[in-house]
């Protein structure tokens, strides 16, 4: 694989990986030249294209777009699973992923993509072996944490399951609450994975709807 | 859910990102970022110490600027700190920073390297991950002088961690991607092979990606692979759904590392061994049978883990070739999949067809769904899957379906997306071409293909049709009917207005008899379309114009006024008006017999490669035209423009004509210039006009069975002096420069300007009389071929001689030139190589490193390569060098060779029998001052011929 993007239906880049050596303005100039192309296409076109001269397999996940520029000789088949496996792999460890698990923990993000895919080949696909890793490293930072922790933040998971009752028409009121809630910061990551499916909904909806639509 | 929390309290991150979300401009998201950079910056400047965790919290907003797509231009000192923390997260954010934001900073990367080594030598599993991960990530020359070295050892340690292991192992290959000349092979090659054994499936999955590149880098040391590949690859394949726990994905077991397996065992030739051979047919025999079964999940993931096994497989099946039953097998398994629901399938069916269709077994099979493949290049919606239906119809085209397909492909053109539009004329013409048996086909065909998209056609293609009927006299008058006829639209493109004034002007007299397109109706519909034309247009149609002054005497005082008529005679472009004034006094001076005589009928060009299938091959890389490869054999006979025989044995032909005959060119092979364009010496029907009567004889030069038997070999040839000593010296000093001093003497110097294009080249020899006398009897002997020059010679003048070259096949020796003159009474007779040499047809071909080394490994038999090691004959400076192996004609190849002072080039021999790839490569060892030459091509001859004529080069 050369290198894998996230981005979502606005052509924002979430998650950039480059595995191969190129200049910041080269991967800048890729980067938004792809997007472009991706989001140019409609949604019922096949998920494989041929893009200068790599091959490009992408697959949308509710507002997010992940997109990987693999080489002639790759397997476009199971590059479609490396993305579904590693959205399965966040989906895990937040728990119902969102856009905005993604950029408000997009160094998250990174270290698990490490840990499925170095080098841009799969080092383990294993889900079990890969959570476990991530897991053991929160416990590292768990411990050392602790002293840091002076005013304990409320875990945001216990707050997705206390929003699951949150209204559309509260929903239009987010962009407010984003706003006057620096000190606290659940609120923004507040997931609306119930009845939403991001068509209608503003962005910030949208960004936060689950990746996977049950 | 994991119990811990993942929030690991950077707060304030988590405000400075709903922050720049909140930013309601572009304009204010940069004033809220520079305002948190001059932040940061005051922290880092600042005389308090900070701590660890701020450090990591600024390192981490640094981070999140930069993927925002802003410059970070500090901040990196910090991030290095944070590598020798001793707290995890520090360090993890410390490492994600140098990975994602790599300085080519030599004092910084010091650091950075200590930090590794301290984590990598820690026996912490959780550190030397972290570390392993950072050095594949950035994979820097560097880096890979540091620790690739240790890496091997830490991945074969007995007591390494498997998770280690995992890491070691891709973090080696992208080590070895990046330096390969680094990463030295050793003991550790072995074990490595052994990984494939062992019992954690990840520390497989990692080490397969890792054995894989080296395998396909060098396939003897590794080929123990093949058989452990077998059997981990039986062992899965047969294992039950649930049998490999969680490498099991959706009931599929271990869809990755089956897929690395099979890609695998594609760096290798079948097995030899036969009981691993009938173990991996069996494999294969299963996945395809699987393939029929019902599926054991609706989940795309089942069907997608599933066929990409598969997809894999037949990709094996193709890549050895040689199983008939498998072949036909995939083959029907991918016909299955042409009209499966899923769009993704569809696509991968028929590009992975595409390749079915060049293998002998299976090409009848794939002509078996010809019509579902017209089906989806009508009704598939996205275009991607229309561009691959389209490639595979050229792919399986042959002489009994190619009149469906091409008129399929055309019916498809009026609608096709423009994008590949140009692609397709290129295709239709190429197949039309091709498989023409009947010539009115043909021309009807690129008729359509201009009436239809005549935007899209390119000069190429109606050079190529001219050309076709000029040389088929039977498809002429057919061809001057059917252009006529498409002339009489209102509205007709221009490049169908020239194809009509060139045809016309030379065939419009075989149409002339019916009353209906007598000569004035042709005149007055093709002038109806001349204001609408752009300058070369016009200038093709007042030579159109000339030409039927001589075929019809009745409509010169017509043409003559046109031509005398002020937007003519005082046009402000130069070109047309040059062509009005001469055409008018060459119409209104010359007697009839010199008109018919400069006016006569074009002669027939000599054969070549269809300068469309060129630019075909240009356009889309060599890949896609393998297809004509399979044909070759099967097509003798069916050529059109085909000539007559040519002496098989004789690998040059060369033809001489006293000046340049730009005729030869007027379609476009040789020289750049286009017919009709501005220039007016570049093959405009003007200049052809005057050169071929300046040549006294017309056609004398250009007539294809000129080349060979127009002039016996030279009587005189049994006095020809024996070449002179320093001839193959001499020669030398050509191999990589066209133009030059090729001998000089007391009495005479030859000098040579050259130049080629795919095949064919043009010489210009000029003789200078250095004395003062004249040289008397001056002739000029080639052994293939010659014509006679200037038999006097004054002193100090100089004659000029012109070759025109075509290569046939390949060739060692080069043409002799015999020069022998008098001067004062003393016969001289010289012998010189006349510096034609096989590399003057190189075509450059640019490829990319990957490509290299594939193309590299399949030239591996023996044969293919010539090598040699010697001294230097020259400085080694780098410039020079790399000018002396551009002027070798092939491309120099930049980033393809590991070892940035060695020089790899690839180009394309292009002979009229076929065209040998040919790479080269060039070691030079500047302590030793000497250099290995290693050339492979897919002919013997030519890797050695040109091994033997570039060891003399440097």
């Amino acid at each position: 694989m050369r290198f894998m993007l996230l981005f979502s239906r606005q052509g924002k880049l979430r998650l950039q990986k480059w595995y191969v050596p190129l200049g910041d303005q080269e991967k800048r100039r890729l980067g938004r030249e792809l997007v472009q192309t991706i989001l140019g296409r409609k949604a019922k076109m096949c998920s494989f294209l041929e893009w200068r001269d790599l091959k490009v397999v992408y697959k949308r996940y509710a507002s997010l777009y992940f997109c990987c520029a693999i080489e002639e000789q790759d397997n476009e088949l199971i590059t479609l699973e490396v993305i579904h496996r590693y959205v399965e792999l966040l989906d895990k460890y937040f728990g119902s992923v969102c856009e905005l698990d993604i950029i408000f923990n997009f160094e998250k993000a990174y270290f698990i993509l490490d840990e499925f895919l170095l080098g841009g080949e799969a080092q383990e696909t294993s889900k079990k072996s890969v959570l476990k890793a991530i897991e053991q490293a929160d416990q590292l930072q768990e411990n050392i944490d602790f002293q840091m922790r002076l005013f304990p933040v409320a875990g945001r998971h216990s707050q997705k399951a206390s929003s699951e009752l949150v209204s559309q028409s509260e929903l239009v009121s987010q962009s407010e609450l984003v706003s006057q809630s620096e000190l606290c910061l659940p609120v923004l990551v507040l997931v609306l994975n119930q009845g939403l499916d991001g068509v209608l909904v503003p962005n910030m909806a949208s960004e936060s709807s689950g990746l996977f639509q049950n | 859910m994991p119990a811990v929390s993942k929030g690991d309290g950077m707060r304030g991150l988590a405000v400075f990102i709903s922050d720049i979300r909140n930013c309601k401009s572009k304009e204010a998201e940069i004033k809220r970022i520079n305002k948190e950079l001059a932040n940061i910056r005051s922290k880092f400047k600042g005389d308090k110490a900070l701590d660890g965790y701020s450090k990591k919290k600024y390192v981490c907003k640094l981070l999140f600027i930069f993927l925002l797509g802003h410059d970070i231009d500090f901040g990196h000192m910090e991030a290095v700190n944070l590598l020798s923390s001793n707290k995890y997260t520090e360090k993890q954010i410390g490492y994600l920073f140098i990975s994602v934001l790599v300085n080519s900073n030599s004092e910084l990367i010091r650091l950075i390297n200590n930090a590794i080594k301290n984590d990598l030598s820690s026996r912490n599993p959780t550190f030397m991950c972290l570390a392993l991960h950072c050095i594949a990530n950035v994979g820097s020359r560097e880096m890979a002088e540091a620790f690739a070295g240790e890496i091997p050892r830490i991945l074969v340690a007995g007591d390494t961690m498997d998770s280690v292991k995992q890491s070691a192992a891709l973090c080696l290959l992208r080590l070895y991607k990046a330096s390969p000349d680094l990463v030295l092979m050793g003991e550790w090659t072995s074990r490595v092979v052994h990984l494939l054994n062992d019992q954690h499936m990840g520390v497989v999955t990692a080490a397969i990606s890792l054995i894989t590149c080296l395998s396909s880098k060098n396939p003897d040391e590794f080929k123990t692979c093949v058989s452990l590949a077998v059997s981990r690859l039986s062992r899965i394949v047969s294992s039950a759904s649930t049998d490999l726990q969680d490498y099991t994905y959706y009931f599929v077991p271990a869809p990755w590392l089956s897929c690395k397996l099979l890609r695998l065992l594609q760096c290798y030739p079948p097995p030899e061994d036969g009981a691993v051979k009938g173990r991996l047919v069996e494999c294969l025999e299963t996945i395809l049978n699987k393939a029929q079964e019902p599926p054991k999940s609706k989940k795309v993931q089942h069907s997608n883990a599933k066929n990409a096994i598969l997809f894999e497989a037949i990709s094996l099946i193709i890549h050895y070739d040689s199983e008939p039953n498998l072949l036909v097998r995939a083959c029907n398994q991918l016909g299955q999949f042409l009209q499966h629901r899923e769009t993704n399938l569809r696509y991968l069916a028929l590009e992975s067809m595409c390749t079915l269709a060049s293998s002998e077994f299976s090409h009848e099979a794939v002509k078996t769904h010809i019509e579902t493949v017209i089906n989806a290049l009508k009704t598939e919606r996205d275009v991607s899957v229309r561009q691959r239906a389209a490639d595979l119809l050229y792919a399986m085209c042959d002489r009994s379906n190619a009149k469906q397909i091409v008129s399929e492909m055309l019916s498809y053109l009026e609608t096709a997306d423009y994008s590949i539009r140009e692609e397709m004329v290129l295709k239709v013409a190429i197949l039309a071409e091709k498989y023409a048996v009947d010539y009115s086909w043909y021309v009807d065909t690129i008729l359509n293909l201009i009436r239809i998209a005549g935007d899209y056609v390119s000069e190429e293609v109606w050079y190529r049709v001219i050309q076709i009927v000029i040389n088929r006299d039977d498809v002429q008058g057919y061809a001057a009917k059917t252009v006529f006829e498409a002339l009489q639209a209102p509205a007709c493109h221009e490049n169908m207005v020239k194809v009509g004034g060139y045809i016309l002007g030379e065939f419009g007299n075989l149409i002339a008899g019916d009353p209906r397109s007598s000569p004035l109706v042709q005149f007055n519909l093709l002038h109806s379309k001349f204001h609408l034309c752009s300058v070369p247009t016009r200038a093709l149609l007042l030579s159109a114009y000339i030409k039927f002054i001589n075929l019809f005497p009745e409509t010169k005082a017509t043409i003559q006024e046109v031509l005398r008529s002020d937007s003519q005679i005082r046009n402000s472009d130069v070109e047309l008006q040059q062509r009005a004034v001469e055409y008018l006094k060459l119409s209104s001076i010359a007697s009839t017999d010199v008109l018919a005589t400069v006016l006569e009928e074009m002669p027939p060009f000599p054969e070549r490669e269809s300068s469309i299938l060129a630019k075909l091959k240009k356009k889309k890389g060599p890949g896609v035209v393998v297809v004509s490869d399979l044909e070759d054999g099967k097509r003798e006979g069916g050529e059109l423009n085909g000539g007559g025989d040519r002496g098989p044995d004789s690998a040059m032909s060369a033809s001489n004509a006293s000046t340049p005959s730009p005729s030869a060119d007027l379609l476009g092979l040789r020289s750049a210039a286009p017919v009709g364009a501005a220039a007016p010496s570049a093959g405009s029907l003007l200049v052809d006009v005057f050169s071929e009567s300046g040549a006294g004889g017309p056609a004398a030069a250009v007539n294809d069975d000129g080349f060979l038997s127009s002039v016996p070999p030279s009587a005189a040839s049994e006095d020809l002096a024996p070449p002179l000593p320093e001839a193959d010296e001499l020669l030398n000093k050509f191999v990589c420069k066209n133009n030059g001093v090729l001998f000089e003497n007391q009495l005479l110097q030859i000098g040579i300007k050259s130049e080629y294009r795919q095949n064919l080249g043009r010489m210009y020899l000029f003789y200078g009389n250095k004395t003062s006398v004249q040289f008397a009897s001056f002739s000029t002997t080639l052994n293939v071929q010659t014509k006679p020059v200037e038999p006097l010679v004054e002193g100090g003048a100089q004659v000029q001689q012109v070759l025109n070259i075509e290569c046939i096949t390949d060739f060692s020796e080069a043409p002799q030139l015999n020069i022998k003159f008098r001067y004062g009474g003393a016969l001289q007779n010289i012998t010189l190589k006349l510096p034609v040499t096989i590399n003057k047809f190189f075509q450059p071909t640019e490829m990319t490193a990957t490509d290299f080394f594939q193309r590299w490994k399949q030239l591996s038999q023996t044969q293919q390569e010539a090598q040699k090691i010697f001294k230097a004959n020259h400085g080694m400076d780098t410039e020079v060098l790399k000018a002396k192996l551009l002027g070798l004609g092939t491309a120099l190849l930049e980033n393809v060779d590991p070892n940035p002072e060695n020089y790899v080039c690839a180009g394309v021999v292009q002979t009229k029998s076929q065209q040998v790839g040919v790479l080269l490569r060039l070691e030079p060892n500047a302590q030793a001052q000497m250099y290995r030459l290693t050339l492979r091509s897919s002919k013997d001859t030519v890797s050695q011929r040109l091994c033997d004529l570039l060891a003399e080069q440097f």
